[in-house]
């Protein structure tokens, strides 16, 4: 046996040893959703390398080699929220949610939000508000081809419930902070459901932090449903430690109409594999994908896209960026995928990479899969250095070597930071990736969450 | 306040300037001229510390320094300043950033407080009446886009906002218009100093009428082989570089 098969068996051995435990607040829909996720993943196991969207991404140096243990049920990490967090950033006002090792954090403030709106812990919610969360949950999750996504639909008991009702408009951002806190390694599943319903807009950031040096294999799995003419934006800041390794499968559903916009910012982690989904199923509909990642020592950052154009007259616009230094690897695999009904379709997708030293290593595949002619697509990449001729330009001008670097990186992440529509959240945002790039970023400012040790 | 002796430099192995000497003095303003490929812009590369060019021998002092010793950004410190024949465009970095940074590591070097925005501001604003550039250009990303013209306006510029002591233009006229030419000889002229000096690569005896030079040096292969005075321009505009090529 591989060491990725042994895992494979040792996961499924944990399932079926605790499945009374994993199962005991679920209702027979999820029970039975989570034994086909079961067959799923005996069936597909762990992406090795032969697996296409994992070519370049090894997922065995990662999850395997450490002992990890894996919490049943909420850690009773007693501790007041305003303890371990202070995220009030003055420009930044969000309603605030903790997520503990997967698990909504119980001691959570209270939130105000408009009438209607539901945010709470997915277990929560699948107790309060079975008929909502039955109409959505696992409806965008596809476990039967994505294995990572079948594991977390297994394991995770917990993790946001977001809903926001019909003609509900959020102004401020909702801001979930995905902890990692444990005295021994830890493996860590969670689920998200976010559902934006007709004519709702809501902005959600996530940031996910690693809050020790312990090492987390965090595998989750988020459904997002847009409906007509609702308008979501989803940022994701993902800040861990280099022992930690995470792998986000995030699915999105998009009505006539509407519009979803996601901003991935891989800022720092040992391993970041982000798959994301998006199924454009109403006419009209505009997803807009963008990811930075800053990759550097011996990190690994990869992203998988899969725009799915099943409906005519949407617009997708991909850009994922990055920058590799020392010696980090970096893919993309990323996809569009447009269906024989959906004329009029307009695609694009770009992927531009920045190598900084000799050592560090880009893969990149663009692919474009069309069953019909009556669209317009393009798609492409690049993989190079910095430009000498501007940074001579610039030192020419009075400033040093590193600054001049500097502004050059800083420029590169901007195309993607500056599509943050939120002006408060993209300052703050834009200033993280500057002291990221300056190697300056232990901690989000006035957050002591994100400490790496 | 510039001495150039013996200089050589090549790239990858392919000599380019074949023994350089040149003397320049605080106030003085000296042409360089030359057919194409001569070496001009390598030259200013040179002084300008692109290593992309190895110097093999002979020596450079500005100002009482070893000028080959000093990376682009110290020499630039020190007061020397380079148009280029072609500015970069530097998508993503906006010009407003970019000059704020250059003139506050020069105010750095010279033991000065960065600005605050609004002295900024407001230096920007007076030397962009220098060139006459208009602020949308400096809103934008540097260079990125420009036309020609607006490109050297850029440089000039610039050059008005960090002030050198000694500024090299590379073809700064070419591309011009003959309004825009008038006013970048404007510039030019406006900064002019008795501490300053300024070194003008150009092809036309035309932007010589308005930025009169001390001297004018003719380089060929790699070589100065002619100096003389203004009326030297003219020469070569009448005759051509035949006659240098003759002798
Ligand atoms: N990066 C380079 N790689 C190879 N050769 C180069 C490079 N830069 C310049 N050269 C060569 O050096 C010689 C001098 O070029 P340079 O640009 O200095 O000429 P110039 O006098 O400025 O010409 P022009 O009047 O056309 O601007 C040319 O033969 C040119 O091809
Ligand atoms: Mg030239």
């Amino acid at each position: 046996m591989t060491k990725l098969e042994t895992l494979q068996s040792e996961l499924v051995n944990l399932f079926d040893d605790n499945t009374d435990v994993l199962t005991s607040n679920d209702s027979d829909w999820i029970r039975q959703q989570r034994k086909n996720a079961l067959e799923d993943f005996k069936r597909l196991g762990i992406p090795t390398k032969k697996n296409e969207a994992y070519k370049y991404t090894n997922l065995e140096q990662y999850l395997t080699g450490s002992e990890y243990d894996y919490e049943l049920a909420p850690l009773t990490y007693e501790a007041n929220l305003d303890d371990i967090f202070h995220c009030d950033i003055p420009e930044l006002a969000t309603q605030i949610a903790l997520v503990l090792n997967g698990f909504y954090y119980k001691h959570n403030r209270p939130v105000d939000l408009p009438q209607g709106v539901i945010l709470c812990g997915l277990a929560e919610a699948t107790q309060k508000y079975p008929e909502l969360v039955a109409k959505h949950y696992g409806k965008y999750a596809n476990t039967s081809t994505n294995s990572l996504a079948a594991l977390s639909s297994m394991f995770a008991q917990d993790g946001i419930f977001l809903y926001v009702p019909k003609n509900v408009v959020i102004e401020t951002p909702i801001q979930i902070i995905n902890v990692g806190y444990s005295f021994k390694n830890l493996r860590v599943n969670r689920r998200n459901l976010i559902i934006a319903e007709d004519n709702a807009q809501v902005s959600v950031l996530f940031c996910d932090h690693t809050l020790c040096a312990r090492s987390f294999i965090t595998n989750s799995l988020t459904e997002i449903y847009t409906g007509n003419n609702a308008q979501v934006d989803f940022t994701r800041m993902q800040n861990e430690n280099s022992n930690s390794s995470q792998i986000s499968n995030t699915f999105i559903h998009q009505e006539a109409n509407s519009t979803f916009t996601s901003n991935t910012l891989s800022l720092h982690g040992g391993l970041i594999r982000n798959n994301i989904y998006a199924k454009l199923d109403g006419e009209g509909a505009t997803n807009n994908t963008y990811s930075l990642f800053l990759a550097d020592g011996e990190q690994h950052m990869s992203t998988y896209t899969n725009v799915h154009h099943a409906k005519p007259h949407c617009f997708s616009d991909q850009l994922v960026k990055g920058v590799l230094d020392e010696k980090a690897t970096g893919a993309f695999n990323g996809k569009i995928y447009v269906d024989v009904d959906a004329v009029k379709t307009e695609a694009f997708q770009r992927n531009n990479n920045i190598l900084l030293t000799p050592t560090a290593k880009m893969n990149t595949k663009p692919q474009l899969v069309i069953y019909n002619d009556d669209v317009k697509c393009s798609h492409g990449a690049t993989v190079g250095q910095l430009d000498e001729n501007a940074l001579f330009y610039i030192r020419s001008r009075g400033i040093g070597y590193n600054e001049a670097q500097h502004l050059l990186m800083y420029a590169f992440a901007n195309e993607v930071v500056g599509k943050i529509k939120l002006e408060a959240l993209r300052e703050r945002i834009i200033d993280m990736v500057d002291r990221r790039l300056r190697g300056e970023l232990g901690t989000c400012e006035n957050c002591n969450l994100g400490q790496h040790n | 306040m510039l001495k150039i002796n013996n200089l050589h430099a090549s790239i990858e192995g392919k000599e380019i300037l074949k023994g350089i000497s040149l003397e320049v003095k605080p106030g003085e303003v000296h042409a360089i001229m030359g057919p194409n490929g001569s070496g001009k812009s390598t030259l200013a590369s040179v002084l300008a510390g692109r290593d992309l060019f190895d110097v093999t021998e002979g020596t450079v002092e500005f100002l009482d320094q070893d000028l080959l010793d000093m990376a682009p950004e110290d020499r630039a410190r020190s007061g020397l300043f380079l148009g280029f024949q072609y500015p970069v465009e530097i998508p993503g970095v906006s010009m407003v950033n970019f000059m704020k940074t250059a003139v506050n590591e020069h105010r750095k070097h010279n033991n000065l407080d960065p600005l605050s925005a609004s002295d900024f501001l407001k230096l920007m604003r007076e030397k962009k009446e220098v060139v006459d550039i208009t602020s949308n250009l400096t809103n934008r990303s540097v260079n990125e886009g420009f036309s020609g013209g607006e490109k050297k306006r850029n440089e000039i510029f610039q050059m008005a906002m960090l002030d050198p002591k000694m500024a090299i233009l590379d073809e700064t006229d070419s591309g011009l218009d003959i309004d825009a030419l008038k006013i970048v000889a404007h510039g030019v002229n406006k900064l002019r100093t008795k501490e300053n000096a300024t070194i003008i690569i150009t092809h036309y005896q035309r932007l010589l009428e308005y930025i009169v030079p001390d001297f004018v040096h003719i380089l060929y292969k790699g070589k100065i082989v002619k100096s003389s005075g203004k009326e030297l321009a003219l020469e070569l505009e009448e005759k051509g570089y035949d006659w240098i090529k003759e002798q």
